[in-house]
């Protein structure tokens, strides 16, 4: 390794330059990190038995220990799987994931009559439940981290996962409303005992084949055909495929019942669309599509009814929940009343009355918090949410290949769109839809998921912040001034040579 | 590829900013809105940490109290008096909002309202806990118990009620009572389960026991209302005196009409000819429906309607802003007939004698017989008289408040003569009112409902003393059928000379 190169392969990386010649992998600031999460979640366990049992517990700490296991687990798997993972990805998803634990601890303590909460088993209910599915969740993430060594290789499964992901949408529309059906939203598979949620399986399948057919197709699609408003428009005969996943996703609207999946695959298409392109057109026709889309099954649903009944049903509660406070609109009126309960500083940990509004285990488990930890609880909750996917699109930004960094784009901004969607929902700013908020809701499937798109984003984020020597590629140091000649296809963005 | 990624990554910074945004909203800007909405079923336990101050009468027996209970929630709500004050009062239940006073009243009683600042202020540095205030009321025992008693026992057995009486001078209600009525206790347990579903049993029950008729529910108000035309004919021709004559008859056919006709309520009460105050003491509707059409018009009867109160809420002075006792306004209606609203001559004769479109409620009535008796001065209605600290000291105290001046004083004077009549001439509709010892008014009425039931009856007037109000009262029987104004005249004299009593006034 030359001294020239060193610069190059880790741009971000504020400790390279030291002198030293490896760059520091920054484990210990994770570390470091994981050990003020487990803090935080030790004072907020206690607060909360404080609150609802009125004395703290001799074993408050247990489920918050056996937490901490887990998450220990996972860093040293990140010191030998992805060492150059980004230090805040797991703390902060840890944090998150820890407060949904210690809250549906909480839920469990509040469904107890009082007087038996101080024995209540910490090894039972759905907060241990939840510490069961974060276990099995970090797991898989490992597991998945131990297949994939390099990102790339997954861009060689693009069309089973893309086939798989299509499946994986569309068996709840398929299937019977007995076995898939959960409050209206028809996205689940029941089985007896238990039901998962496919469609969150179905987000990581359907990025890997988007990421791959847009780094494939985008010099096609970034073709600019007519200019209007100073905006290039592609050709018509180029929508084809955004107009497919319109479909889909109206699809998806319409046999199972829920915006907020909809939304999600949608925009988690037209993202990746436009970071391909870079073609700000692609945002436009994709948010008119959605719009159109979405006020054309509202329409659709006051005169027609029918299957679109359901959806225009979802936006009069959205437009007015107060009006039929005791029906349609009890859960979001509910939790409406839960925030503003809330208020600014909340009542606190445990001192709330959170199970007045339904559902507060998985879609309202947000104004279940609002109301305890208030807006600024809150406020830190969305700040955590944000920094993650902060984090995530900075991996994408530094790693090399389009593969990457469309994928790993993705990935970050479909969290964000699903906080956004679900928290929106349980505030009145969007109509409400069936989304689990990730990390926080109780649920299997759920949960899994996100952390398997976790051990994705780690995966990425080593190989963004890799130094060059380490990279299982050898021989990028030259890259940074043209085409490489032994690097991978597609490793160096060159969006002007698309322009004809 | 960075040029959008990083466009991606202030598109989520904005998304989640208006995440932020609306949050601030839900839990800033409308967190007391939601926080007090009744829909809002979460246990204030704080509130159930000290003892709720108590609502008390003017003759300080305990209508509310707070006992100690030793479970999570300190203290229950308890009503010693259970039904006979419920709608006055309202209720405090644990997972439901409140209603009433005790609604009105919550924050003080709870003891964090902002006239109880620096109490708790000087708490800090005592270290006393901060304790809630009392409310005392105007209600007066013997009076409401009288009301409520009377009104239930009424011999016509009606089941459905309301009295309301009120000092004329003041305003003060001094008894609120509507029937049938309910035992709060029922829903202030803390049994939430057993609150809920007793909410729900009283809730869906027929008979509306939760409706306020004294002050929620306005009613069509028969001849009660001929003191408002008689007023009005008064007020617009000064040479009409109570001894003045005016055309009677067995019929009355509004100009312009060929087969509309209004009739007495008897044959042969009320001769072609006879003084004013013979109509009103004999309650001739020929006449006063004559009058409403030939004399007054339509916009002017509505004009002193208006005056005395109808269209607007009678609201509570201290009820002013919020009005959680849901007082409704009393209407004339239009009087038109037809999409041009032309006035309509036998919508106005009807009118005229308190039917048609004419709707009061009790309320409504007592305060016209207070401001006939106070001389033409109307006064805010208000309950509560008092705030006291929980130290006993005085917090906040009414003023009583001049609302209008309907009538003049010699009008009111005219009035006062006619409403007498009605109770002490031999042929007089409400002679069941008199009371030994008082100067009673007042004016019967029976009021057609629409449909099949039986009419209402009504009385509504005042007891004076040397030249001096004591007393005005309205008492209503829903659907009483025959006999209900004379039986409703019964129980506003008694209810009347129970305040004499206890005032000491003989």
């Amino acid at each position: 390794m030359t001294a020239t190169a060193i610069p190059s392969p880790s741009p971000t990386d504020p400790g390279g330059g030291a002198g030293a010649p490896r760059p520091h992998t920054r484990r210990n600031v994770e570390l470091g990190l994981l050990l003020f999460v487990a803090a935080i979640l030790v004072v907020y366990a206690a607060v909360v038995e404080g609150n609802a049992i009125g004395e703290v517990t001799p074993d408050f700490w247990v489920q918050i220990a056996i937490l901490a296991v887990i998450f220990a687990v996972a860093h040293l798997a990140i010191r030998f799987l992805a060492p150059y993972a980004d230090p805040v990805i797991l703390p902060t998803v840890a944090l998150i994931n820890g407060i949904g634990v210690a809250f549906l601890r909480r839920l469990d303590l509040a469904r107890t009559k009082a007087p038996l909460r101080a024995d209540l088993s910490v090894f039972g209910g759905d907060g241990f439940r939840q510490l069961g599915w974060t276990a099995a969740a970090i797991i898989g993430a490992i597991i998945l981290m131990l297949i994939v060594r390099d990102h790339r290789s997954l861009s060689r499964y693009a069309y089973t996962l893309g086939l798989a992901g299509i499946v994986l949408v569309l068996i709840p529309a398929v299937l019977p409303a007995r076995f898939s059906s959960i409050n209206g939203a028809k996205l689940w598979i029941k089985f007896p005992g238990f039901s998962i949620q496919p469609g969150e399986f179905a987000k990581i399948c359907l990025l890997v084949f988007f990421a791959y057919y847009l780094v494939r197709k985008r010099e096609v699609l970034s073709m600019a055909s007519k200019r209007f408003l100073g905006i290039d428009f592609p050709r018509g005969r180029d929508l084809g495929p955004v107009v497919l996943v319109w479909l889909l996703s109206l699809m998806v609207l319409i046999f199972e019942k829920d915006l907020g999946t909809s939304l999600m695959y949608f925009g988690m298409f037209v993202v990746t669309l436009y970071i391909a392109t870079v073609r700000v057109s692609w945002l436009i026709i994709g948010l008119g599509f959605f719009l159109g889309g979405a006020f054309l099954a509202y329409f659709l649903g006051k005169t027609v009814g029918g299957p679109f009944l359901n959806f225009s049903e979802r936006a009069t509660t959205w437009l007015d929940p107060f009006a039929d406070a005791d029906n349609k609109g009890y859960q979001l009126v509910q939790s409406l009343l839960g925030l503003g309960t809330g208020g600014l500083t909340g009542a606190g940990p445990g001192a709330g009355q959170p199970t007045k509004v339904p559902e507060v285990r998985t879609d309202f488990i947000f104004s279940g918090l609002g109301e305890e930890i208030g807006l600024f609880g809150l406020t830190a909750l969305l700040v955590t949410y944000l920094l993650l996917v902060e984090r995530g699109l900075r991996a994408a930004i530094n790693v090399r290949d389009s593969f990457g960094k469309l994928f790993a784009g993705g990935l970050a901004f479909t969290l964000g769109l699903q906080v956004f969607v679900i928290v929106g929902g349980i505030s009145q700013l969007i109509p409400l839809t069936g989304q689990t908020t990730p990390f926080l809701s109780a649920g299997g499937s759920s949960l899994v998921a996100n952390w398997l798109l976790i051990g994705l984003l780690l995966r990425i984020s080593d190989a963004s912040r890799r130094p060059a020597g380490g990279a299982p590629s050898i021989g990028l140091g030259g890259v940074s001034t043209g085409g490489g000649g032994g690097a991978p296809v597609q490793i160096q963005e060159l969006p002007t040579e698309v322009v004809r | 590829m960075n040029a959008p990624l990083r466009r991606v990554g202030v598109v989520a910074l904005v998304l989640f900013a208006m995440l932020f945004v609306n949050l601030n909203y839900r839990q800033v800007v409308k967190a007391d809105d939601y926080r007090t909405h009744p829909r809002n079923g979460r246990v204030q336990a704080s509130e159930y940490e000290r003892a709720r101050g108590k609502i008390i009468n003017a003759q300080g027996i305990a209508i509310a109290d707070s006992q100690e209970t030793g479970d999570t929630l300190k203290f229950l709500r308890t009503y010693p008096l259970k039904d006979k004050y419920a709608h006055v009062v309202g209720f405090k239940p644990v997972n439901l909002g409140a209603t009433a006073l005790e609604k009105l009243n919550n924050d003080f009683l709870v003891g964090t309202s902002d006239k109880q600042a620096a109490d708790r202020i000087a708490g800090l540095f005592t270290g006393k806990d901060p304790a809630g205030g009392n409310v005392l009321l105007t209600l007066s025992q013997a009076t409401q118990e009288a009301a409520y008693t009377q009104l239930g026992n009424n011999k016509l057995k009606v089941k459905s009620g309301a009295v309301v009486a009120l000092n004329p001078e003041t305003g003060a209600v001094l008894a609120e009572v509507s029937l049938p009525s309910y035992d709060p206790n029922l829903l202030s347990t803390h049994d939430i389960n057993a609150a809920g579903a007793n909410y729900k049993k009283l809730d869906s029950d027929p008979a509306k026991p939760m409706l306020n008729r004294a002050v929620q529910e306005i009613y069509p108000p028969g001849s009660t209302f001929k003191i408002i035309t008689a007023a009005a004919a008064m007020s617009v021709d000064s040479s009409l005196t109570p001894d003045a004559t005016v055309q009677g008859g067995e019929f009355y056919q509004p100009p312009q009409t060929s087969s509309f006709r209004i009739k007495n309520a008897h044959e042969g009460i009320c001769p072609e000819q006879l003084t004013l105050k013979q109509a009103l003491t004999v309650s001739c509707n020929t006449v006063f429906a004559r009058m409403g059409v030939e004399r007054i018009g339509a916009e002017r009867l509505k004009a002193m309607a208006q005056a005395f109160g109808f269209e607007t809420e009678p609201r509570f002075i201290e009820d002013q802003d919020k009005n959680y006792c849901n007082v409704a306004a009393s209407h004339t209606g239009p009087m038109t007939a037809g999409a041009n609203n032309v006035v309509d001559p036998p919508a106005v004769a009807q009118s005229s004698i308190g039917q048609r479109e004419v709707k009061m409620s009790p309320l409504q009535g007592a305060m016209i017989a207070a401001t006939v008796a106070n001389g033409g001065r109307e006064m805010q209605p208000y309950i509560v008289d008092r705030l006291q600290n929980a130290d006993l000291s005085n917090a906040d105290r009414t003023d009583p408040k001049e609302l209008r001046r309907p009538i003049s004083g010699d009008v009111a004077a005219n009035l006062q003569q006619m409403m007498f009549s009605v109770v002490t001439s031999r042929d007089g509709t409400g002679r069941s009112a008199a009371v030994p010892g008082l100067q009673v008014g007042g004016k019967t009425g029976t009021a057609e409902d629409g449909d099949d039931a039986g009419d209402h009856g009504w009385f509504i007037g005042f007891a004076m003393k040397d030249g001096k109000p004591v007393v005005s009262v309205a008492v209503f029987l829903e659907n009483a059928g025959k006999g209900g104004s004379a039986e409703a005249a019964r129980i506003a004299g008694l209810v009347m000379k129970a305040y004499a009593d206890e005032k000491g006034i003989k």
